[in-house]
Formats: structure tokens, C-alpha cells, sequence
């Protein structure tokens, strides 16, 4: 859906979604960085579990929620990368202990 | 890594480091009185200017000189001595001008002897069929993404609504290499006579030029279509395709990413759970703070600056941040005052910035389908309500938003009705024939934006605090 300018000359960072490496660059948030790995990143929305991809990159909408690091909920579009993050995609609503 | 402020009081605290919070900070700095930045993001610059010291879209043209302007105000706030914490949220502001902050997990609270809110805007909900759709984003997602990240659509885009930011990100897009099949422009043609009484404000504004440069840039590029009326994003579980009417004809095209604008609004959340007063603006649609003409609100010790008192842009939020930050100084630290630019210089420079916005809002003015939403069309994305719920909810007796969170949830999900707020308004407006300022807006409450309970119980407690509420 994204790709990458060939302005960008930022360091790679590696991290892991659902276990799988993704390169990302130094300076990403963890929401620019999954559009951007081209893998299927849709979470599942708590309510209904309808698909869904981030929707505002600002803060805003809640749509780019996703469980970084152990910890679900958070914004990835305000979250930035760092070498070695394991991020899982969240289906449905975050679970106890997460 | 994370930070926290360094003292429990300041005499200034500037909430947002876009336009109009940089210049404020800068200014109270300089002028001697301690001075508190807070900001969500990772880096200062607000939306217009967002990673403006790390954007990787190094060569200036591409951007644009406007983007680049910012640079000069990061430099000004850093040289000033202000204290600046990036990444912190801001959760509540109450009328003792009390704030609390989280950052990295935690909490802390700080006092202010003036709060100059610069919040800023969020972009209007633009709520069609099939919004909720993965590969349906606003253009300003794109042009985060492509400020912060340097990445650019690569599959079949399309771009839909009106206003300057949608031919802006099409420029910067196409600049960049990326991919736009289609524009669908839905700016109404009776919008066109309607804003001709503003047009002499607009014609010599910087405004004009720039923006027809940019529309004939875009143009020679990509397909635009006008006139159109009706909007969907089609798919199952993904966008497949973008459905729209024309002149009366019904067109289809394929499209992985759809990108949505209509404008952008007040970012009201933090300003109302401070109980400062608002009034339904007509012109823009949406909702404004009461002010006077230094940005004072009507909760005392509190100013708003920039687009979260009213649509004006980046321009303007600067010269408003400049005056909110006078009047902090004039208050606190008379003797300073001198040294700081002009109050009729200031007052000159914001009539020059907003000439030509009432033109831009008038023809920008968002057509009544593409607000007001009917049948199965989400309105509340995270509760997952939509137009006919809403209305069957009118039907037996919902008054208006506030009394619709009992009977649908709508508001009440982590957005806290950023996305949805304004719909619900107009939405219930004309269901009950009544206007947006009499239905009202939702109570809006601190926590402002979504903390942990473990957060909320690990926040340092009095004695008093435990008593008030424990067992005896």
C-alpha cells in the first residue's frame, strides 16, 4: 500500500510482528512501520471484531491499537520503534495480564 | 528515557508544540517566566510541521517552503530556556490549572499560573459508507506518514473531499513518487458563488497564488473528477474499490487506499473538560472557544492559541500564540512586557495571516451528505454505531448527545467522540429539527485520553486522599 521514498536514508531497525522480522527505519512509529512491512497488520476491533487498519496517524482515532512489547492498547501511530520491539496484532479487546 | 518535569509549578504551561504552542513558549521564555511545554508526539512541530527536526525528506522542495518555516520557530523555543517534555499526554486541566501528565506509563502533576492551550485541530469526521474499511485513511495520515517516514502510496489511491491540505499532500505525494489514480473533488459549484463576496481577501492573500500553482501541478498529473456528490468505499473486510456520482453518473473505480479531507476542526477535548465555554461557529461548523482578543477563555488563567481557537492555519497560529503569550506576560512579569514585539505589530501581522480564510471557508464549506450520514453508515467508529441507530434512538426519546451515551454507547470509546462528536451533533440537530448549539456537545471529562487504572492507582496519594475513600 506504502512505499519507500528513495529520500529516506534513515538506519534500518529490525522488530518482530507476530514473530516474523520487519525492517523498519530509525524515526518510525510502530503504525508507519507495520504499513509500511506490507504483511496483512489488520487488528480486530473489540466491539465486533470487524477489520481494521490505522484510520488518522495523529493520536486521534484508536484504530492503530496494538500490543507492543507485552502491553496491549497502545497507540502505534504515537509509539516509536526500537531495535528488537515484538509487536503482536490485537484481535478484539486487550486481554487480562496485557 | 522518559521524562518528567523538573519542578511541581511553572509560571507558564504551553500544551502542544505545533504553530501557535511554539511560538508561545518561546515567547514567555524569553520574556523570563519559567516556562512547560507538553507534547504527545515524538518530536515538536504539531501536524503542519511535524518532524520537522527529523523529517528524511531532506531536499526542501519537496515539502515546501511553508513546511520549512517551522525550523526556525524549533530554534527560537530551544535557545529560549523553556523546559520541553515530548511524548507526554496530557490527561486533565481543571480550573485550579492543575494538569496531569503521562508519560511512559506514569503519571505526574504540575501547576501553572497560566495555561496557554494549543491543542490544535483534528480533521473533520467524514463519515461515507464504508469509512471504517482497512485502506481507508484521512490525508493527513498520508502526509504524516510521508513527513515522518517518507512513505508514499504505492497502490491504486485515490483522494477525495476538498480544501488546501488535499491538493497539498496530492503535490507532495506526486513529488515523492508515490501513486494517485484519481482526485474526487466534492467541493459544492454553489459554494463557487458563495464565497465571491470573500474573493477579494482571497486574491490577495498568499493563499491564492500558491494554491492555483499547486491545483496545476496536480492536475497535469492526475485525473480529477469534480462535482461529485456521493462517495462510498466498497469492500469485504478491505477496500476494494471507491464508488462515486458525478454530474448525475454513477462511476466505480478499483482503489486499495482511499484517502478522505474535508477540512479540519478545533480540537476541543482538553478545552471542554476544563469547562471553558464553546459556541457552535456557523461558518466553520464546529465548535470554538469563547475568547477575547488576547485568547483569554473563560475559565480565568486559561488562553487558547492556534487552530484550537478556530480554524486559521499555521500563520495564524503563530501570531495567536505570540498574543496569548503577551497577555501571560503582562500579567506575570509587567517590567518584561516591554521588550516583546508590539501588541498593534502583533494585531497587524494576525489580520495579514487570516486574509482569504473566510473565502477558503465558504468554498470549503463540507456539502450536507458528506456530514449528516443516513441508514447503515458508521458514525461512532469505536463503538460501532451508526446513522439509523442513532436515529432510532432520537425516536424514542433521546434529546441529544449526552442522553445518546445510554442508549448506544456512542462517544464513549477511547476517541472520546473526536471522531464521531460532531456527526452525533448535527445528526441529532436535524433529526429533531433543532440547531447544533441547542442539541449540544458531549460532557466531556478528564481522563482526556485513555490512562490505565494501574496508572490512575500508582498516582501519589495523600492521607486525606486514602480517608476519603477507604473503609473505616
Amino acid at each position: 500500500m506504502f512505499k519507500r521514498s528513495d529520500q529516506d536514508n534513515r538506519p534500518a531497525v529490525k522488530m518482530f510482528v507476530d514473530g516474523a522480522a520487519i525492517a523498519a527505519r530509525e524515526g518510525d512509529s510502530v503504525a508507519a512501520a507495520l504499513l509500511a512491512s506490507g504483511r496483512d497488520i489488520r487488528r480486530a476491533t473489540a466491539v465486533s471484531g470487524a477489520p481494521r487498519l490505522p484510520y488518522c496517524m495523529m493520536g486521534v482515532c484508536f484504530d492503530c491499537l496494538v500490543t507492543i512489547d507485552g502491553v496491549g492498547n497502545r497507540q502505534g501511530c504515537l509509539v516509536p520503534v526500537t531495535e528488537g520491539m515484538q509487536i503482536e496484532i490485537q484481535k478484539g479487546k486487550r486481554e487480562i495480564g496485557k | 528515557m522518559t521524562t518528567m518535569p523538573k519542578r511541581d509549578s511553572y509560571d507558564v504551561v504551553v500544551i502542544g508544540a505545533g504553530p501557535a504552542g511554539l511560538a508561545a513558549a518561546a515567547t514567555t521564555a524569553e520574556a523570563g517566566l519559567s516556562t512547560l511545554v507538553l507534547d504527545e508526539n515524538v518530536g515538536p512541530g504539531g501536524q503542519v510541521w511535524r518532524a520537522i527536526t527529523s523529517t528524511p525528506v531532506v531536499a526542501r522542495d519537496r515539502l515546501g517552503a511553508d513546511y520549512w518555516a517551522g525550523a526556525e520557530l524549533v530554534q527560537e523555543l530551544r535557545a529560549s530556556g523553556a523546559e520541553i517534555i515530548q511524548q507526554a499526554t496530557v490527561w486533565s486541566l481543571d480550573r485550579h490549572l492543575e494538569i496531569a501528565i503521562s508519560a511512559g506509563g506514569a503519571s505526574a502533576f504540575v501547576k501553572a499560573r497560566r495555561v496557554i492551550l494549543a491543542t490544535g485541530a483534528l480533521e473533520r469526521p467524514f463519515p461515507i459508507p464504508g469509512w471504517t474499511l482497512p485502506g481507508v485513511m484521512t490525508a493527513g495520515a498520508a502526509q504524516t506518514m510521508l513527513k515522518s517516514s517518507a512513505l508514499v502510496p504505492d497502490a491504486p489511491t485515490v483522494i477525495a473531499g476538498q480544501g488546501p491540505l488535499l491538493w497539498l499532500l496530492a503535490a507532495q505525494i506526486l513529488r515523492l513518487g508515490g501513486r494517485i489514480d484519481c482526485i474526487l473533488d466534492t467541493t459544492e459549484r454553489r459554494n463557487y458563488l458563495a464565497a465571491l463576496p470573500h474573493a477579494l481577501g482571497f486574491v490577495t492573500s498568499p493563499y491564492f497564488t500558491k494554491g492555483l500553482a499547486m491545483m496545476r501541478e496536480v492536475k497535469a498529473k492526475v485525473r480529477v473528477v469534480s462535482g461529485v456528490s456521493e462517495l462510498a468505499a466498497l469492500g469485504d473486510s478491505q477496500l476494494a474499490s471507491v464508488s462515486y456520482v458525478s454530474r448525475g453518473r454513477r462511476e466505480t473505480i478499483p482503489a486499495e487506499l482511499l484517502l478522505l479531507h474535508q477540512g479540519v476542526v478545533p480540537n476541543v477535548n482538553l478545552a471542554m473538560s476544563a469547562g471553558i465555554e464553546h459556541r457552535w461557529d456557523d461558518r466553520q461548523l464546529c465548535w470554538s472557544p469563547v475568547l477575547d482578543p488576547d485568547g483569554n477563555t473563560s475559565v480565568a488563567g486559561i488562553a487558547i492559541a492556534g487552530d484550537g481557537a478556530g480554524i486559521g492555519g499555521a500563520s495564524v497560529a503563530v501570531a495567536r500564540g505570540r498574543i496569548a503569550a503577551r497577555g501571560a506576560v503582562e500579567v506575570l512579569a509587567p517590567d518584561a512586557a516591554a521588550a516583546l514585539t508590539a501588541e498593534n505589530v502583533l494585531r497587524t501581522t494576525l489580520a495579514q495571516a487570516e486574509r482569504g480564510r473566510a473565502f477558503l471557508d465558504v468554498l470549503f464549506r463540507p456539502a450536507p451528505q458528506f456530514r449528516i450520514p443516513s441508514g447503515d453508515t458508521v458514525v461512532c467508529r469505536c463503538e460501532e454505531v451508526t446513522a439509523k441507530d442513532i436515529l432510532d434512538a432520537v425516536a424514542i426519546g433521546a434529546t441529544g448527545p449526552n442522553q445518546l451515551k445510554a442508549y448506544r454507547r456512542t462517544g464513549m470509546g477511547p476517541c472520546q467522540g473526536r471522531l464521531c462528536g460532531l456527526t452525533v451533533t448535527e445528526l441529532m440537530a436535524q433529526a429533531r429539527g433543532k440547531s447544533p448549539e441547542e442539541i449540544g456537545y458531549y460532557r466531556l471529562r478528564a481522563p482526556v485520553k485513555p490512562i490505565t487504572l494501574a496508572e490512575l492507582a500508582s498516582v501519589p496519594k495523600t492521607e486525606a486522599d486514602v480517608k476519603a475513600v477507604a473503609r473505616q
